[in-house]
């Protein structure tokens, strides 16, 4: 098919979808809440408490603040494959903030994602994950919101491109990829795996990068943690259910456990967009909580779909590798072994780590390029770091040991080209 | 030819030896050093810096400083992508020990490089650096940096190891007012007043100078400072 004639296809899709959605938002019922809500503006001691808990678990605070700003002020610009969004202040503050919301007016918005004034919130607010949260968890998280400082900065417009900027088309969009709905416990599962789904689902959002997203900017709930590009940030966020990726089913829990909370492991270290997650969110969960998602994700259904790859494609020439072994034993060896065994859970193992062997490089080739310190947690307080060394390897040298630490020790990769390199290398670190 | 032969050599090794420098390495892996490993690759084991001149020598800066800056990589406030990204995750106290290690460190300074640069230019760097500019309101680097230019508590950086390309890339930054200072910010009413001409004879003439005895900075109550500077607080 020719491009031209993909793209009116999908803007007429687009159209078509619109129509349909707008059907669905007049006659689908529910969408409004139907219970009344706590009266939050007494809330106690124990409802903040539990509120600001609970925010942490969302990492309200991660998107809702800027880098050294005023918490939850908003203004941060979130770049999209859309053009950029920036997101909104939910301060108390009455003008520019939420102030004068209700906590219905905050519950609707949460589980439908449409805002106190009747807009419909883009998807890059969370909510069809957090749609999954109760009302008790929400006003409570409302009434947290409530209690920290005000402050006095006015929303900035977004600057998304046409059509994205026309807020009707997301009615096709939520009637593609929005399911409404508290989450409903299995009866057939334990408490703590249904907790632990609770958090996984709901506030935790991990789906948002766990999920591919598509070119609508949607991701499928069939294809729910399979692993994706996150876009614009140029990490690969790895699939939860593929023990070739970031599958947890032959994970210890404690491993897990670690990996969430304290940043490091056995098994292998956060870095990037999943340290950031760490730092400001699942750290300061309870082992309780940590747990409870550890058990749910160590049983996600693990599809292996993807086939080892075969001997052939596992091939790699005697000079790369032995190019590859050179910069390894001069530049890695002193922290992951000579083996690629590491000092875990300081230095992460190379050898059987999923996160080398699975079948997109991109995460490693940076990891070469740019270094990286997991995050600094209270558990792990002073992490040890990677340094950079984009400037010490060409890209050949960089392809050449990824491809070594990828298929060396009985590695399952395959290997990597020096273009690969060269494009990660020509974008800045994020 | 001999000579030449000989510069060649002692240029590789000391090429060899920077590169060595730049190498991770650590005794225990419970210890500062082994933490800081992700510094080595451009600011050396002792954070004397490595070859590439626009990688500064970090060591034996006073300890606030260094602090103050890893806090601005980690908070967006100075911009340098592949410094926001490394510490962008890391908690003030273990910035305050990374900051503290590198300004107890006391390395070699490398040898200088040979060139022959332009005598009106280094005239001027040497004004500027050691007089000031009357005429244009600009105190000498000394008043604040120290008489051997090796800085000054708390916040005051050492100029002395920097080489011409860090140097001019941050009084141009400070110009065009991408890097910045807690307020009231007197490096920048100062590098707003420098030429572009006056920002490369101060890195040519800092680049000549032999490197002092003691590196250590100035203590912070010997000196009074000709303009307010907000890190000094």
């Amino acid at each position: 098919m020719r491009p031209r004639t993909r793209i009116g296809l999908l803007s007429g899709g687009i159209v078509a979808l619109a129509l349909v959605g707008v059907g669905w938002l007049y006659f689908h019922h529910g969408y409004l809440p139907q219970v009344p809500g706590a009266v939050v503006v007494n809330a106690t001691t124990q409802t903040i408490n539990q509120g600001e808990y609970l925010a942490r678990a969302g990492d309200c605070v991660a998107c809702h603040s800027t880098p050294g700003g005023r918490q939850f002020a908003g203004g941060r610009a979130m770049a999209t494959p859309f053009g950029n969004l920036y997101v909104p202040n939910i301060t108390a503050d009455d003008e520019t903030g939420i102030g004068r919301w209700t906590s219905d007016d905050f519950y609707r918005m949460m589980h439908t994602g449409i805002s106190r004034d009747g807009t419909l919130l883009y998807p890059a607010m969370p909510f069809a994950s957090y749609t999954k949260i109760t009302r008790e968890d929400s006003d409570a998280i409302f009434a947290y919101l409530l209690s920290v400082p005000p402050v006095q900065q006015q929303n900035r417009p977004h600057e998304l491109r046409f059509p994205y900027n026309n807020r009707d088309l997301l009615l096709g969009w939520r009637a593609l990829y929005f399911k409404q709905g508290e989450y409903v416990p299995d009866p057939m599962q334990p408490a703590q795996w249904n907790r632990g789904a609770y958090l996984v689902q709901g506030l935790g959002h991990c789906a948002m990068c766990h999920t591919a997203i598509n070119v609508l900017g949607g991701s499928s709930e069939s294809k729910a943690f399979e692993g994706g590009m996150i876009p614009n940030q140029n990490w690969y966020a790895p699939s939860l259910t593929s023990n070739r990726e970031a599958g947890l089913g032959n994970w210890s829990l404690k491993d897990i456990t670690d990996l969430l909370q304290v940043g490091i492991s056995h098994r292998g270290t956060v870095y990037g967009p999943m340290a950031e997650v760490v730092y400001n969110s699942l750290q300061y969960l309870s082992d309780k909580d940590v747990e409870a998602m550890a058990v749910y994700l160590k049983a996600l259904p693990q599809r292996d779909s993807e086939p080892l790859p075969t001997s052939s494609a596992q091939l790699v020439s005697p000079n790369v590798m032995e190019l590859g072994r050179k910069v390894y034993a001069k530049q890695c060896a002193m922290c992951h072994g000579d083996e690629g065994r590491g000092q875990p859970p300081q230095y992460p193992p190379l050898a059987n780590n999923q996160s080398i062997t699975m079948s997109s490089p991109v995460n490693s080739i940076r990891m070469v390029l740019n270094g990286g310190y997991p995050p600094g947690t209270k558990k792990n307080p002073r992490p040890h770091g990677m340094p950079p060394f984009s400037h010490i390897l060409n890209d050949e040298e960089v392809a050449a040991v990824v491809t070594y630490i990828r298929v060396a020790w009985g590695n399952s990769g395959t290997p990597v080209a020096a273009a690969q390199a060269n494009d990660l290398r020509k974008l800045l670190p994020e | 030819m001999n000579v030449l032969s000989a510069a060649c050599a002692l240029g590789i090794s000391a090429a060899a030896s920077a590169q060595d420098e730049a190498l991770p390495a650590f005794k225990t892996l419970d210890s500062v050093e082994a933490r800081v490993q992700g510094c080595v690759t451009c600011h050396g084991q002792s954070g004397q810096g490595t070859g590439n001149g626009y990688f500064p020598r970090i060591a034996g800066k006073p300890a606030a400083y260094l602090y103050n800056q890893l806090v601005a990589f980690r908070d967006g406030t100075r911009t340098y992508p592949p410094m926001n990204y490394l510490v962008a995750y890391l908690p003030d106290a273990y910035l305050r020990e990374i900051a503290e290690h590198f300004a107890k460190q006391r390395p070699a300074f490398a040898a200088r490089q040979e060139t022959k640069p332009d005598p009106s230019v280094v005239a001027r760097g040497a004004t500027i650096a050691t007089a000031g500019d009357h005429s244009k309101q600009i105190p000498a680097c000394v008043t604040c940096h120290g008489a051997g230019l090796t800085g000054m508590e708390p916040g005051i950086p050492g100029l002395v190891g920097l080489r011409p390309p860090y140097i001019v890339a941050q009084l141009t930054r400070w110009r065009v007012g991408d890097r910045r200072a807690a307020e009231p910010d007197c490096m920048k009413r100062i590098a707003t007043r420098l030429s572009e001409t006056d920002v490369f004879a101060v890195a040519t003439w800092l680049s000549l100078q032999e490197p002092p005895r003691d590196s250590s900075p100035t203590s912070s109550n010997l000196l009074r400072m000709p303009l307010a500077c907000g890190s000094q607080r």
